[in-house]
């Protein structure tokens, strides 16, 4: 590879390897996110390899194993260039047949389309499909025609001609000015506007300025960011090199999940190809701005995606958070002007600067711009990656995109905004989602993460689930974060177990707003948010555990019995797992459930096949 | 082992900065991070024992007890816990005898529950050894603990 000098430079490159590529050769996109490999894909994409080089195809038939498509629930999954058949669940053994059928003669594998669950129709063109067409990606769009590890993939989508126009065409304060005019909100939770963020870091005094990428996605349930990080590394780094060329930064950090070893790997490979061709290092394209990347790894604590733990962590040190009354924009990462923005927000950058902050303007809501990408997971039947404009409203998200609920079953809430966020009922589904109105219904837009429970799921166990994760993410730096997590868990543990008291959920409620005032840093402040979110939607569920000793949806353990109803078959299929030996019965007749010996584990539920085991 | 932990530091050049790193590598060469190892880092950093302590035990991803050979790691994100996990990590508990973040005294079994992982399409997710089991179920997490048990027995019989 050869260093790039002039923007001049970077489009003729750009242009000579979209000339070299014929865009009617086949090409056999394999998705190669984390999610598609844990489904075993690798195989898959081992074994086309072996059969384009067994068959000598290599000459009309391309492979690509590109970033993650989003359809996580589908996986794994193949798209079939230029026309784009669209195969889902594909086995690992396809392969060849794929090459065979459609790729040679255009022949369509029925068994590999997706069906359309409602009517039954067959879908072959990606494009037609209703999860992917009711979206609009534009940060997602790239990942399936790119391999994150070949940056002749990313030019060809015409990467990096956003640095070029900047360094060529635009001052630091212009391009600052079309970030602030664009709206550009912080997509890591908070929505703060980044421009005015880029703005302050550039006016602070002090030579040495670090931009970071905040990859330390730590919301369960969200994983746009590490899509994006993995699956198109280097839109991350242009986002990265605009906003230190921008601020003027000569150091950026990506701080990212130890727990996403791919994304380390593809940033890792990206940062070294960049360098390479001069898009890092010294005079990039041969101008006086000069800027280098650095990846840390994180060491698995909640608390480091909150900006001034994670400056802590990438000195070295535990990640304990500080007072935010001196801004990270004056004293950051080592006491110098800091500028941290999350993944999915560089990814908006290099659109901004090429397409203009008039036409960013166009899309979403009066005060939140732009597409959000959200990870639709939990009780829903289309799990995965759902990029659509600000405003767009929760029932078409869950509903039209989503395809509802899976086993016929009712919607009950929507998490959004992780550990910070809350619950919303179903009596809120139009609202247009976006940073304001799901603050208004206290939640908050968080990074994205929207998990779908249904009536078979209680809300006072999940307000107890993400106090136990917040207990034990707490840094244990201040106490009303410390102490009061840890007595409000307590309290919730009682509830779930039937030991509730009447006056439990005035003292949640009072201790809530007690931390949220008094916590140092944002972890604290939002913990109480999936406590009082539940109690503000579902009061009459908490009332049910404390007064009638009662677990409607049939989760909380102690307030739970095991029953076989009339239904039952004698099929004895449930009498082996039981690791009580609490169910008896003749081969044919109505089996019991001895309540004495019944520890509630759920083996017999899962397992029997006539419904006819109840909980309650 | 000091060759070793001399060697990871020099990848980072000694840069102070990247203790979380090189304890991360420290723990993928020797499986946890024993005192001899932290005493190493300390030295070779100039840094003092208590800050390389008390990183080593702020972070999750550290253990400084010895880990077992079959490593297992059950997701309790969101998405895996409203999909049942509770009652696998229940289920697991009782089969093995082991508490969440426990090793077994023969050093067979690491059982831990992990912050998400982010394939979520796929909870409730297991992941044994770094590979990924998914939509698990009871009967689906018996059935391979009880493959893992015989594979434990067969190497077992093979090392007598």
């Amino acid at each position: 590879m050869e260093k790039i000098t002039s923007p001049e430079q970077l489009k003729a490159l750009q242009e000579s390897i979209v000339a070299k590529r014929d865009p009617d050769k086949a090409c056999v996109t394999v998705c190669a996110g984390t999610g598609c490999l844990a489904y075993g894909t690798q195989k898959l994409i081992d074994n086309f390899k072996k059969e384009i080089k067994d068959k000598k195809l290599e000459d009309t038939v391309s492979l690509r194993s590109s970033g993650c498509h989003g359809f996580c629930e589908r996986g794994p999954i193949v798209v079939n260039y230029p026309d784009k058949t669209f195969y889902q669940r594909v086995g690992l053994d396809d392969a060849a047949e794929i090459l065979e059928k459609t790729v040679a003669n255009g022949e369509v594998i029925d068994r590999l389309l997706y069906e359309e669950p409602v009517t039954g129709e067959k879908i072959t063109l990606e494009t037609d499909v209703p999860f992917y067409n009711k979206q609009m990606r534009l940060l997602l769009a790239q990942n399936p025609e790119i391999d994150p590890v070949n940056v002749d993939d990313y030019l060809a989508v015409g990467g990096y001609q956003a640095l070029g126009k900047a360094l060529s065409a635009m001052k630091p304060e212009g391009v600052i000015q079309e970030v602030i005019d664009a709206n550009l909100r912080g997509r890591g939770g908070g929505g703060f506007p980044a421009g005015w963020k880029w703005d302050a870091t550039r006016k602070a005094e002090g030579d040495i300025k670090y931009v970071i990428c905040n990859a330390d996605e730590g919301d369960p349930g969200a994983y746009m960011d590490r899509s994006l990080l993995e699956g198109n590394p280097h839109s991350i780094l242009e986002g990265m090199l605009i906003g230190a060329y921008a601020i003027g930064s000569s150091q950026g950090y990506i701080y990212v999940r130890n727990e996403y070893p791919l994304a380390v790997t593809n940033a890792t490979l990206a940062i070294e190809n960049a360098r390479k061709l001069g898009l890092l290092g010294d005079n990039i394209l041969g101008s006086t701005f000069s800027f280098d990347v650095k990846i840390v790894r994180g060491g698995g604590a909640f608390v480091c995606g909150e900006s001034s733990a994670l400056f802590a962590s990438i000195e070295g040190r535990s990640g304990e958070p500080r007072a935010k009354y001196v801004h990270a924009t004056d004293k950051g990462l080592y006491d110098k002007p800091t500028c941290l923005n999350n993944v999915e927000t560089w990814a908006n950058v290099p659109l901004i600067i090429n397409k203009g902050a008039a036409w960013y303007q166009s899309i979403g809501t009066e005060g939140s711009k732009g597409t959000k990408i959200f990870a639709l997971v939990g009780k829903i039947n289309n799990t995965g990656l759902v990029e659509v404009p600000m405003g767009t409203t929760l029932k078409e998200i869950i509903y039209d995109i989503g395809g509802g609920i899976p086993d016929g079953r009712e919607f009950k809430a929507v998490q959004t905004g992780g550990p910070s966020g809350g619950c919303i009922p179903k009596e809120y589904l139009d609202t247009r989602v976006d940073f304001d109105e799901l603050t208004k219904l206290g939640s908050m837009m968080g990074s994205g993460g929207m998990i779908v429970m249904d009536d078979r799921n209680c809300m006072v166990d999940v307000a107890l689930f993400f106090l136990r994760f917040l207990e034990e993410e707490s840094c244990g730096k201040c106490t009303p974060c410390r102490e009061g997590v840890h007595q409000m868990r307590i309290i919730l543990e009682r509830i779930t177990k039937g030991k509730g008291k009447e006056e439990d959920i005035d003292t949640l409620q009072w201790m809530g707003e007690a931390i949220a005032d008094g916590s140092l840093c944002a972890l604290g402040r939002s913990a109480p948010a999936p406590v009082l979110s539940t109690i503000r939607y579902f009061r009459e569920e908490y009332e049910a555990h404390i007064r009638d000793k009662k677990c409607p949806a049939g989760v909380c353990k102690a307030l739970i019995t095991y029953t076989i109803n009339a239904d039952c078959t004698g099929c004895r299929l449930c009498v082996k797992p039981c690791p009580t030996q609490a169910i008896t019965g003749e081969k044919k007749q109505l089996h019991t459930i001895d309540q004495d010996k019944c520890i509630q584990c759920g083996a017999c539920y899962e397992i029997c096949k006539d419904a006819a085991i109840i909980v309650a | 082992m000091e060759k070793t932990i001399k060697s990871i530091i020099d990848r980072y050049e000694g840069d102070k900065g990247f203790l979380v790193p090189m304890l991360q590598d420290v723990q993928k060469e020797l499986n946890y991070l024993p005192q001899e190892a932290l005493n190493l880092v300390s030295s070779f950093l100039e840094l003092p024992i208590s800050r390389v302590y008390e990183v080593a035990t702020f972070y999750q991803a550290f253990s400084l007890e010895p880990r077992g050979r079959i490593q297992m790691a059950l997701c309790k994100g969101t998405a895996c816990h409203v999909r049942g996990v509770p009652l696998i990590v229940d289920h697991i508990k009782r089969e093995l005898d082991l508490e969440e973040g426990e090793t077994s005294e023969d050093l067979e079994y690491t059982f831990e529950t992990v912050n998400c992982l982010g394939a979520c399409a796929l909870g409730p997710i297991l992941v044994v050894n770094g590979e990924y089991h998914g939509q698990m179920t009871i009967s689906k997490t018996s059935r391979l603990l009880k493959k893992l048990g015989k594979e434990s027995q067969k190497s077992e019989e093979g090392k007598s």
